[in-house]
């Protein structure tokens, strides 16, 4: 390296001179690479902030009670948001996760309580009715290179009507269930507090898709053809097959929502969760993840459900009307994209 | 190196580690290989040099496997090989360093560097669970750009972003040679880097060339190509117009074939 520095032509010594002074580091641009390096720290900041903010507001909302109910109300969208944030980090983004829920969660209750098959083939079947779901969206993103946006807008009016067909509009209610599939709504004690098997379902799911994302290949590549798709491409990631097998893990999860959905609502209704997929965009976004693709982290995602959750309870303990929480809601998202935008700008 | 002793380490008695004869590659009407021939011999720099469509990138991604030339013979080290794709040309050692798509951003050094090949954890843990021996990758990538003297990149846990073109450019550069056993092609390495960061490079091209590994550089910056090259391919209208070396030609001269002013 020393030969190099001597080696130079003459007006190399300008050159380092200007690449110093832009290599300089401002505490602002050392913030920024610090959040730029830890997607998640951002929104657990926000959490934070949220949580004593409107533990000092009220002090009910610190109560064991309400933070468990908290956890109860986010466990469907947080679960929603796993799937969409493994679309969302290969730079697509899906708008028919809560149709493909609600549609697993219909053919899982009727399969049941109609054509009275045993709970867990019913609950396999939904899990077959999410990965064909997934199947489609990947076919269809894949082979036909359609943009994910345009794929899932289709594909989400398809299954809402598919799930009107075949249950006829009509809600199946937990108590005509068996309880395998009421089971995720069920609690359990931990002391003095309740805990939700939802919620632990949820908690799982996240840890088993942070594991697959961090720790292995597949996880890997999923950032790689989400950052650049041309240069995984010519590292030899097979970018097609990899867009595929995140639909269908995406479509996995969604099954897995929809036993969660089935337990927290105690019914299967088709006309439940019309505006989950823009829950699930928003956890995403106000957790970090990049919409661009390719940056971002799973339990990100989980501390953005929290926000949002945080956010309506803490503001209606707040005494304050629902319209304010969509409020807060939307200045979060705002917020959330903008500082994505500012971190992204490390020397570009 | 004098004129006499370059011709003299290149006669017959060296094998050519990559060696193309009469390569045609034609898109429709359009000719844009017309027979050309190219020899790489062990420890050289082979630069490749023309004017727009004089058919240089035809060329390369005919001898990387991104084209299939429509006749002509490919050899590497004396046996004949017919690359479908990329990943063949990478079987056999041969690894392309691409303009301006080598590398992915958000990822570290240590990742990008094994993008595409992951090396697992031994046991039951990379067997069953699949997990990535990320410790062993980050020290193994630190050792490649340590044997490289790339003393700027010492942490690989960086995300690529973060680093400087020269520096992003020797990520790729390290990733190429580090496995590219036989040859490494790099594609206008320095076209959009700054003055530092281009010698960066070009150290780095001596560097590989110094360990044996020869390289082949496609560039449109003529005083880059007359400071690292031994030999310049220069094509012209999908031809071969000749191949000279720094020592006997001026870079007047080169631009001089490059355009058709001036015949070899």
């Amino acid at each position: 390296m020393t030969q190099q520095q001597t080696a130079g032509p003459p007006s190399a010594g300008h050159a380092d001179l200007a690449e110093e002074f832009l290599d300089r580091q401002t505490p602002l641009s050392r913030i920024r690479n610090i959040l730029h390096r830890y997607p998640a720290l951002s929104p657990a900041i926000v959490l934070l902030i949220a949580v004593v903010v409107f533990g000092i507001l009220n002090e009910r909302f610190l109560r064991v009670e309400n933070l468990s109910l908290i956890t109860q109300q986010v466990a469907v969208v947080g679960t929603l948001a796993i799937a969409q944030t493994l679309i969302i980090l290969t730079a697509g983004i899906d708008l028919s996760v809560g149709a493909v829920m609600i549609l697993s969660s219909m053919v899982i209750a009727q399969l049941a309580v109609s054509n009275g098959i045993p709970g867990p083939l019913a609950l396999i079947a939904g899990l077959a009715v999410g990965l064909a779901a997934g199947a489609l969206n990947g076919f269809l993103v894949t082979r036909f290179r359609l943009p994910p946006f345009i794929v899932t807008l289709g594909t989400l009016n398809i299954f809402v009507a598919l799930t009107l067909l075949y249950s006829g509009g009509s809600t199946v209610r937990g108590s005509a269930m068996p309880p395998v599939l009421t089971w995720l709504g069920s609690t359990f004690p931990i002391g003095p507090v309740r805990i939700s098997t939802g919620v632990v379902m949820m908690i799982l799911l996240y840890v088993v898709v942070a594991f697959i994302l961090g720790k292995t290949a597949w996880g890997r590549h999923v950032y790689a053809v989400g950052d650049d798709k041309e240069a995984a491409r010519l590292a030899g990631i097979p970018v097609s097959r990899v867009l595929m097998s995140v639909y269908l893990a995406a479509g996995a999860v969604l099954a897995v929502g929809a036993w969660i959905q089935i337990g927290r609502t105690n019914a299967a209704s088709p006309n439940a969760g019309v505006d989950l997929n823009l829950d699930s965009i928003t956890a995403v976004v106000i957790g970090g993840t990049s919409l661009f693709g390719g940056r971002g982290s799973i339990w990100g995602s989980l501390l953005g459900a929290l926000i949002v959750g945080i956010f309506r309870n803490g503001l209606s303990l707040a005494g304050l009307d629902v319209l304010y929480q969509t409020l807060a809601v939307g200045i979060l998202i705002i917020v959330a994209v903008s500082i994505d935008q500012w971190i992204r700008k490390v020397k570009s | 190196m004098t004129m006499t002793e370059f011709s003299a380490s290149h006669t017959a008695t060296r094998e050519p580690i990559l060696k193309a004869r009469n390569l045609v590659k034609t898109f429709g009407r359009v000719v844009g290989l017309d027979g050309v021939s190219l020899d790489l011999y062990p420890g050289e720099v082979l630069a490749v040099i023309g004017d727009n469509g004089a058919g240089k990138s035809t060329l390369i991604k005919c001898l990387t496997g991104a084209e299939i030339p429509d006749t002509g013979e490919l050899y590497v080290s004396g046996q004949q090989v017919h690359f479908k794709r990329p990943q063949d040309a990478r079987v056999h050692g041969i690894e392309t360093v691409y303009q301006n798509l080598a590398v992915s951003p958000a990822l570290d050094v240590a990742s990008n560097l094994f993008l595409g090949r992951e090396e697992r954890l031994p046991g039951l843990l990379g067997s069953v669970f699949r997990m990535l021996d990320t410790k062993g990758m980050r020290r193994k990538a630190k050792e490649e750009l340590t044997r490289l003297g790339i003393s700027t990149l010492q942490d690989v846990t960086v995300p690529v972003e973060n680093l400087s073109g020269g520096q992003r450019q020797a990520v790729a550069v390290a990733r190429a040679a580090a496995f590219g056993s036989k040859v490494v092609v790099l594609d206008e390495p320095t076209a959009a880097l700054g003055v530092r960061e281009s010698n960066q490079v070009l150290q780095l091209v001596r560097d590989l060339r110094d360990r044996g590994l020869p390289v082949i550089l496609i560039s449109h910056n003529m005083p880059h190509v007359f400071d690292v090259a031994d030999r310049i391919h220069i094509q012209r209208l999908g031809k071969c117009a000749a191949t000279i070396t720094p020592q006997s030609h001026s870079m007047t001269d080169a631009v001089a074939i490059m355009t058709g002013a001036a015949k070899a």
